[in-house]
């Protein structure tokens, strides 16, 4: 059952027939998993990697990744879910882990350029109860994401016929 | 001039090279033709060839190969098979199997000896006994039986002259796997015949249902067998030429003794990246066999269900289904489907008599691919 997340988490376009054929299961019995897994927010939703940086499109392409260091003063009995969640509640950041080392919080907030993205923190970031500091890391380059490389794919070097 | 080889000069060039030189011209092509992994090299291994590289390790090594990658395939030999090898002496790296195979025949053949070998069967096996003065016995088997090994048949195929027997399993083209049972009586045949064995196992970590039996591993076959193997397949290797040969110290002696003289030794840089391989990559390699087996499961249904019987292939990355309901040769089927349908495959004839009717199919190719394949060879089929 396992090996159906797998395939899914690789390629989400996956039909539940190619699943069921490739595992060797029957196919009633893959998409009542599924189902169940989507009613159980096992499954959260299905979405496309894209390479923003490879979008042949000014606008679309102009998008500004940071990742920010937050330090939260923890509270008794919440710790520092609390401050985590209405981190996340902002559509601007995209991720938030607690985290250790230095800092308590690392989240990933995009915004269209680095003047909104230094907006949100300043204003909207740093001013929360118990954030203490911020440090804040503009992304200059995405090299792999989510275990895609966004390199240039090679072409297949084999030859077309071969023993 | 004075005539060349006459050997060399009667060996016919590869049925395959044909439909190479028709692929290579066209575009849009899906090519199910090709004998080797679509995965590179994991990462891991290609890094340590780096390494090794950055590092000089660009000399000779000694002929029969590094002590570290002859322990290692005699220690994973012993581990996967139960088949007991001594890495100092009956262990040697080789250039690929293609050279273990070429350096077992020289050492078991004389003049005028025959081998015994099932087709359809890897295109190198025939060439490589008349090389070494040998002659090919080839002995049937059949798709009815899903390739397996008659043994009577072999039998039947003995004479005075009959040196050795060659087999490969798992099988290209065939796909398929020599049950436990028929190595076992093929074994005591070759015992009560006083016949060598040569086990090519390039394979062994290809299959989908059940495991590989290693013919060495057999007691009755032990002390005449020559097993072969290598790191093209499982570990996407092909480029690296490094593969090996395990057999008792008498032979492998007389092995290294050719290899000394004709290969010096395998490239140190992929003795380097093989040791890399079996000590760090087993995770890759269990990733990129279950990879094989789901598409194996997507591209039979699809064969099947386009009107190919298809008989089940349990091991490597080729199906081998029969063409007949089509009423073309294979040769024929073959050139058609490629210019048709830009699908390339290679007929089944090429591999010996009992391929007609068949082609292969090599399912090392991206699931998206060959679903297309089976789409336009399903077009191919209705226009015919
Ligand atoms: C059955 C068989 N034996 C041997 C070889 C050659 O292997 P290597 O790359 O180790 O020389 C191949 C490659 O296609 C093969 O299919």
């Amino acid at each position: 059952m396992r090996e159906i997340l797998e395939l899914l988490e690789r390629d989400s376009s996956l039909s539940h027939d190619t699943i069921a054929t490739m595992l060797g299961l029957p196919v009633e019995e893959v998409s009542a998993r599924i189902a169940e897994w989507e009613a159980s927010g096992v499954i959260r939703r299905y979405k496309a990697v894209v390479n923003w940086e490879a979008v042949d499109d000014a606008i679309a392409r102009e998008k500004v990744v940071a990742f920010i260091d937050v330090s939260v003063a923890p509270a008794r009995g919440v710790g520092f879910d609390d401050v985590a969640l209405r981190i996340s509640r902002f559509d601007e950041v995209t991720s938030v882990h607690l985290v250790s080392g230095g800092h308590d919080l690392r989240c990933t907030v995009v915004g269209r350029d680095i003047r909104a993205v230094s907006d949100f923190v300043s204003q909207r970031l740093s001013t929360i109860d118990r954030v203490m500091s911020t440090a804040t890391h503009f992304v200059l380059k995405t090299h792999k994401r989510d275990g895609d490389v966004f390199a240039e794919p090679e072409p297949d070097h084999r030859l077309r016929v071969t023993p | 001039m004075k005539p060349l080889n006459e050997v060399i000069a009667a060996c016919p060039p590869s049925g395959i090279r044909r439909f190479f030189d028709i692929a290579a011209e066209m575009d849009d092509v899906i090519s199910l033709g090709v004998g080797e992994p679509d995965f590179v090299t994991p990462w891991r291994i290609r890094e340590a060839g780096i390494y090794a590289l950055e590092h000089g390790y660009t000399t000779y090594t000694s002929n029969a190969g590094l002590p570290a990658l002859r322990m290692l395939i005699c220690s994973d030999l012993q581990q996967r098979y139960s088949a007991e090898y001594e890495w100092d002496t009956e262990c040697l790296i080789t250039t690929g199997v293609s050279e273990g195979l070429d350096l077992a025949l020289r050492v078991l053949l004389n003049p005028g000896d025959e081998v015994i070998v099932p087709e359809p069967c890897y295109v190198a096996y025939e060439p490589c006994v008349a090389f070494a003065g040998g002659t090919t016995v080839r002995v049937p088997t059949r798709w009815e039986d899903r390739f397996t090994v008659d043994v009577d048949v072999v039998a039947a195929a003995i004479t005075p002259r009959t040196k050795a027997i060659l087999i490969g399993s798992p099988a290209n083209p065939t796909g398929a796997v020599q049950p436990r049972e028929t190595l076992q009586a093929l074994a005591r045949l070759a015992e009560k015949h006083d016949l060598y064995l040569i086990s090519d196992e390039i394979y062994d970590r290809l299959t989908y249902n059940g495991s590989h039996t290693c013919l060495g591993a057999i007691p009755e076959a032990r002390d005449r067998t020559i097993v072969l193997g290598g790191f093209s397949k499982a570990q996407a290797m092909t480029g690296w030429r490094v593969g090996w040969i395990c057999a008792p110290q008498a032979i492998a002696e007389l092995c290294v003794r050719v290899h000394q003289y004709t290969m010096l030794c395998a490239p140190h840089v992929s003795q380097l990246a093989a040791v890399e391989a079996l000590t760090s990559a087993e995770t890759d390699v269990s990733e990129m066999v279950a990879d094989y087996d789901r598409r194996r499961r997507v591209f039979v249904k699809g064969l099947r269900e386009i009107g190919l019987e298809c008989p089940e292939p349990d091991g490597a990355f080729y199906a081998f289904p029969s063409i007949r309901s089509s009423g073309l040769d294979s040769e024929t089927f073959a050139e058609r489907l490629l210019k048709e349908q830009g699908v390339a495959v290679v007929p089944g004839n090429v591999f010996g008599p009992s391929g007609e009717g068949h082609v292969r199919c090599s399912y090392a190719t991206a699931l998206p691919q060959l679903e297309t394949a089976v789409d336009r060879m399903a077009a191919f089929l209705q226009n015919l």
